[in-house]
């Protein structure tokens, strides 16, 4: 383990998968450093699930190269199998069997005997707490139960890597924390994980490296902190009491701050973006100054706030469209990427 | 189903991480199952979806019970004086007709669970490629054997009577589901291959209906056209149909034994590797 946590988990080099004229993958370099979190983001139909599917062996790359804890994904992928576990958008669980004989048959098939395979489906369907549906078919379960059982499917042998491939679409946001929870522990084991992800406070959440996706192509890259400073030092959010005094106000930010000023769909709401001049320490310096200035205009401002930038306006700055938007005027359907 | 989730969620126990870590830190792996032992797993699986959808029985209780009683009745009189001596000739043939047949929903069922997410699971998984496969066709060998006795219980009760015994009823019986079993990688290939059920239910169809019908199993070829009877003399059907008939007549049939296995062979041969392409293509 140890040896394994100063190198690199993934190595990509200008991986590609086309299906038909669309290139779902269009050279993706990734670096995955061992024990970590890493996120990739992205929309719908970006090429992630098809990523994933290629670094865990299901999907032959049309080309670039892929190592996994140095084992090259084509020629050596039966060692990259015996050292990675991948938990899908849907539940890779047979729905017709009950949750014990889910996990026995796998704990057969990972080579326990039988006892050892029927133990370790009972330690974990306990710690997942899911002791009481264990005697119950998976079809039967509810959301939150499936990835539950999907997540203890997936570390039955303790993977030295671990694929969640968007492990809380669909799920209510308690669902989510929980296996937000079960991603620390997992890590804080050693396992490095690599998680996609559509949210971005997801990736925000869990993730220390972050790749964002667009089309098939890494975007961008770098730890939390660098993608968010990368579009600047922050936003100021402000909400005025009188509708009316939008435009000025917006016209005196735009002057005291260097800002970009932008209306929200709420009337008296607006928000400006700083400048990628201005530094963490100096924007809050700015910000009351500006302050200052709306009071001396006889605006009054009801409500102010000044953020960090977040991942969405991240993706915004890089990508020139919303995460929303992507899906619908991509060139390629994203259900592409589902059905491969 | 949303609402349902959050339901259902807000009464689930809780996750334990401290049990949790205790289970993650244990990352020694046992050795990796042998092909064999990776292939009974999945032949166990097999068992256990019958286990919870009985249903899917239908097809190896009540369908060859139709089958004797439909053909038994339909043709006795008319070909061999009375159903009760015609049944002597036809339960063997019926028998394997009716097998033959049924192998060809294996490719049907591949064709649905290659759908499902489970299918990437055991894909990424380090076992013995062919192991999945080879476990459907195992759960299979269970209902063709199931079918078996079947049709031995309902041909019995209609008079049949078996000169070879037990010994020659089981070894028949072990020709036909080993035949059925090497027969059915054309099946897991296409099921593989073809987009959907509907399809594969359509080319099996076009498939086995020829090759069960084109054959001695009702009647002596020698009643046949020329051309005919070059093509139901070489068919497997034929060949399997005339060792099954011996081996439970009680006779050593030596030859289309030799050549029942030898089609069986050549099935796994060529569709076996067919299936494993299309199965890491997948």
């Amino acid at each position: 383990m140890s040896t394994q946590t100063s190198g690199l988990a993934i190595e990509t080099a200008g991986l590609v998968k086309t299906f038909g004229e669309t290139r779902a993958v269009d050279g993706v370099d990734l670096a995955v450093p061992a024990g970590t979190v890493y996120g990739v983001l992205g929309p719908n139909g970006a090429g992630k699930t098809t990523t994933v599917k290629m670094l865990a062996t299901l999907l032959r790359p049309d080309g670039g190269e892929a190592h996994v804890f140095g084992h090259d994904i084509v020629r050596e992928a039966d060692e990259v199998r015996g050292r990675v576990s991948l938990t899908g958008q849907y539940a890779s669980v047979d729905e017709d069997l009950t949750g014990t004989e889910n996990l026995v048959l796998l704990g057969r098939l990972l080579g326990h005997r039988k006892p050892a395979a029927r133990d370790r489906a009972a330690q974990l369907l306990e710690a997942f707490g899911l002791t009481e549906a264990a005697g119950k078919q998976v079809k039967q379960y509810s959301g939150g139960m499936r990835r539950r059982i999907d997540i203890a499917a997936s570390i039955l042998n303790t993977p030295d890597l671990l694929f969640l491939d968007e492990p809380t679409t669909g799920l209510d946001p308690r669902s989510r924390n929980q296996v937000w929870d079960i991603v620390r522990a997992v890590v804080a084991q050693g396992t490095t994980v690599l998680l996609t992800t559509q949210y971005l406070d997801e990736a925000d959440q869990l993730a220390s490296r972050i790749a964002v996706i667009d089309r098939g192509k890494v975007i961008a890259e770098g730890t939390k902190g660098e993608l968010k400073a990368s579009v600047g030092a922050g936003s100021v959010h402000l909400r005025l009491r009188e509708p009316d005094q939008r435009p000025l106000a917006a016209d005196l930010l735009r002057r005291a701050l260097d800002a970009q000023v932008q209306d929200d769909p709420d009337p008296v709401a607006l928000t400006a973006r700083l400048g990628a001049a201005a530094s963490q320490d100096t924007a809050a310096e700015q910000a009351a100054r500006a302050l200052s200035e709306l009071a001396r205009a006889g605006i009054t401002v009801d409500n102010f706030s000044l953020g960090q930038p977040s991942l969405d306006e991240v993706f915004l700055a890089l990508t020139g469209h919303d995460t929303r938007v992507s899906d619908s005027d991509h060139s390629h359907d994203p259900k592409d990427e589902v059905a491969a | 189903m949303s609402t349902a989730t959050t339901t259902e969620s807000s009464e689930l126990a809780p996750v334990s991480t401290d049990s949790l870590a205790e289970l993650l830190i244990a990352k020694e792996r046992p050795p990796r199952p042998s092909a064999w032992s990776a292939s009974l797993t999945f032949g166990w699986r097999a068992v256990l979806k019958i286990k919870h959808v009985p249903e899917q029985l239908f097809d190896v209780t009540a369908f060859p019970i139709m089958m004797v009683l439909m053909y038994t009745y339909l043709f006795g009189g008319a070909l061999a004086g009375s159903p009760k001596e015609y049944i002597q000739f036809l339960l063997p043939g019926i028998l394997v007709m009716s097998v033959v047949m049924i192998t060809m929903y294996t490719g049907v069922s591949v064709n649905t669970d290659i759908e499902k997410g489970v299918f990437d699971r055991f894909r990424s998984l380090p076992i013995w490629r062919p192991s999945t496969m080879v476990g459907y066709l195992l759960g299979d060998a269970l209902r063709y054997t199931i079918a078996s006795v079947v049709m031995l219980t309902v041909g019995m009760i209609l008079g049949y009577r078996p000169d070879g015994g037990v010994v020659g009823v089981l070894v028949g019986i072990a020709l036909l589901v080993l035949f059925s079993f090497a027969f059915s990688w054309i099946w897991t290939m296409f099921g593989l291959m073809l987009r959907t059920e509907k399809s594969v239910m359509g080319v099996s169809m076009m498939v086995i209906f020829p090759l069960t019908f084109l054959s001695n199993v009702f009647v002596d070829p020698r009643t046949m056209p020329g051309w005919l009877q070059a093509f139901v003399n070489n068919s497997p059907v034929t060949h399997l149909a005339s060792a099954v008939r011996g081996l439970m007549a009680g006779d050593w049939p030596a030859d289309e034994i030799a050549w029942t296995l030898g089609w069986a062979g050549l099935f796994m041969l060529v569709f076996g590797p067919i299936t494993m392409r299309l199965y890491n293509r997948k």
